[in-house]
């Protein structure tokens, strides 16, 4: 089968700053792949670039089967879409719900915006009352799920997550990860999903890379991580510093 | 153990123009030399208590307490001298984001002697000799060179050592840290936690740890009060908190993923309303 999203020896510079070094993985359709690792490891910038947001000098980036060239054109991002951390930043907050929803209708040239408006919000769970409210009147659990009908209004079939909870309490990361779980059985979505936190990525991966100073250090199953079946000491030592505070390190 | 911070009945409130928002509403605790934890979703008014026992609350703000007791002094009748001598060498309060407390445009060694000198009749050579051993103390591997540089300079777990070494150099008897590791990846956490760790159980220092994070708390603290809408819902002894009793704090465990659990969907908080009370 091809692979939803192939990356293979990917190279990221910055002027002299490397931020990818020959970094590859292949996600199967459907499937959801984790990339976790310390702040700097490059995370990010994975899906940057795969976005086209990032000096890619090195590698390729395949989308069901296309390789994609320095430029990505309006059919990438009906393919392709990007969720980011912070709910505050992502979204003009001077725009109400209604605008930010129509505006990729508009540059994609959709001329059923008002139905696909009103299904997006219902599908994050929002409702008709939120569609004139402006988004900083809205909680950050709520201005997440707004985030998530935006990438989601093109019927996108990649959604590349990054940290879509780190800025939210555990109750409502709890009400987002679900949503997000339910949207990509519905939708037979394909994720990548950054996160810090372990036990998010494992609980919503079935794949994951640890990452460390731009470079991959393994690749895993979520299971496998969970069975302490790892092969590299530093997925070891985020294992260990996950489990909390140790009073009396041995 | 002996009472270091009495709190009986604190209640925050900010009058706005479209009515009173409470904070924190009748919260009483004690704190003996060890760690208490405070725990609760943000807006539950964790944040506010810290700063009304620092003196650190806004302008506007309304603070109300029956007691509020540290050492003998009483914080609410000191004199705004009183109170500014017991701020930062007495009881000292570590901010969320360093970014927001230390001065981008002072090298972070200045700014530690300053503080230092600020508390203490000290000469500059002493002062710049015990910032470099709190530099140090806060696992800082080459105090010299982070001395002299800005707090752009730094990534964000050294800004965050910085910043305690900062309010430690006083040597408080109450340490208020208000998510001092949120910002931080989660080796970096635990190296922090331990400095922390080391001052209560060396100094003999009194810590209030604020976090939202309970699984954290608990695997750090001693003791562990759980807030919602400005209230304690519950008290506990940290190691106990699988043993929580209201539903607000079981609701808060059980809704987050686990490594190795298998629950799809997670549980979510079923908020009730009588949990405002
Ligand atoms: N626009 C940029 N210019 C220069 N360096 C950058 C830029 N964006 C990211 N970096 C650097 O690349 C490295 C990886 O960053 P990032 O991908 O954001 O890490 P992560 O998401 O894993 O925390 C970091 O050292 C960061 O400072
Ligand atoms: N300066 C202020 N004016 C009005 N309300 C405030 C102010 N500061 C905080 N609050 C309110 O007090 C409540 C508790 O806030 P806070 O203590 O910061 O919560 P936490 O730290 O638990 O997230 C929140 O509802 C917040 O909006
Ligand atoms: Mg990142
Ligand atoms: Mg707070």
């Amino acid at each position: 089968m091809t692979p939803a999203l192939a990356i293979d020896g990917l190279g990221v510079e910055y002027d002299d700053f490397v931020a990818l070094d020959d970094v590859s993985l292949t996600v199967a359709p459907g499937e959801s792949f984790g990339l976790v690792g310390e702040s700097g490891s490059g995370k990010s910038t994975l899906l940057r670039a795969v976005a086209g947001l990032a000096p890619v000098s090195a590698g390729t980036i395949t989308v069901d089967g296309n390789v994609l060239g320095s430029k990505r054109d309006k059919a990438f991002y009906r393919k392709v879409q990007m969720v980011f951390q912070d709910p505050y930043g992502s979204l003009h907050p001077r725009q109400t719900v209604d605008r930010l929803l129509l505006e990729p209708l508009a540059i994609h040239g959709f001329d059923d915006a008002e139905e696909r408006i009103v299904r997006a919000l219902d599908e994050v769970g929002l409702g008709a009352s939120f569609r004139f409210r402006y988004s900083h009147q809205l909680s950050g659990g709520q201005r997440q799920r707004l985030a998530i009908a935006r990438a989601l209004i093109l019927e996108p079939s990649i959604l590349l997550l990054d940290e879509p909870t780190s800025a939210l309490d555990a109750s409502v990361q709890a009400e987002v990860l679900n949503l997000l779980e339910q949207l990509r059985a519905t939708r037979n979505l394909t994720f990548v999903m950054v996160s810090h936190d372990l036990a998010v990525v494992t609980h919503m991966c079935d794949r994951l890379m640890v990452m460390q100073s731009g470079r991959a250090v393994e690749q895993l199953a979520s299971t496998d991580l969970a069975a302490r079946k790892v092969t590299q000491d530093y997925t070891r030592g985020l294992l260990t510093a996950s489990e909390g505070f140790r009073r009396d390190p041995a | 153990m002996s009472t270091l911070l009495d709190v009986e009945d604190l209640r925050v409130s900010f009058p706005t123009r479209t009515g009173v928002i409470e904070a924190v509403r009748g919260v009483s605790f004690t704190l003996g030399r060890e760690r208490l934890g405070i725990v609760g979703e943000s807006g539950s008014g964790k944040s506010q208590t810290g700063r009304a026992i620092m003196g650190l609350t806004a302008e506007h703000g309304v603070i109300e307490a029956k007691r509020l007791d540290f050492n003998g002094t009483d914080i609410l009748k000191a004199s705004k001298a009183e109170r500014r001598a017991l701020r930062g060498k007495r009881i000292a309060m570590i901010l969320q984001d360093p970014k927001y407390s230390l001065n981008p445009v002072m090298t972070i060694g200045r700014q530690i002697v300053e503080t230092l000198r600020t508390h203490e009749p000290v000469g500059k050579a002493e002062a710049k000799r015990r910032a470099l051993d709190m530099l140090a103390a806060v696992q800082i591997r080459d105090p010299e060179r982070v001395f002299g540089l800005y707090p752009h300079e730094v990534s964000g777990g050294m800004g965050q050592r910085a910043m305690i070494a900062m309010m430690l150099i006083a040597g408080p008897e109450l340490l208020i840290a208000d998510e001092p590791t949120s910002a931080l990846d989660v080796t970096v956490q635990l190296d922090v936690l331990a400095i922390l760790n080391r001052l209560v159980v060396e100094r003999g220092m009194g810590l209030i740890f604020i976090s939202h994070d309970l699984r954290l708390v608990s695997s750090f603290c001693d003791r562990v009060i759980v807030m919602y809408a400005g209230r304690i819902v519950e008290e506990l002894p940290a190691a106990k908190l699988s043993e929580a009793q209201h539903p607000y704090t079981r609701g808060l465990l059980n809704c987050m993923p686990e490594i190795g659990a298998d629950r799809h969907p997670l549980p979510v908080l079923d908020r009730k309303p009588e949990w405002r009370l």
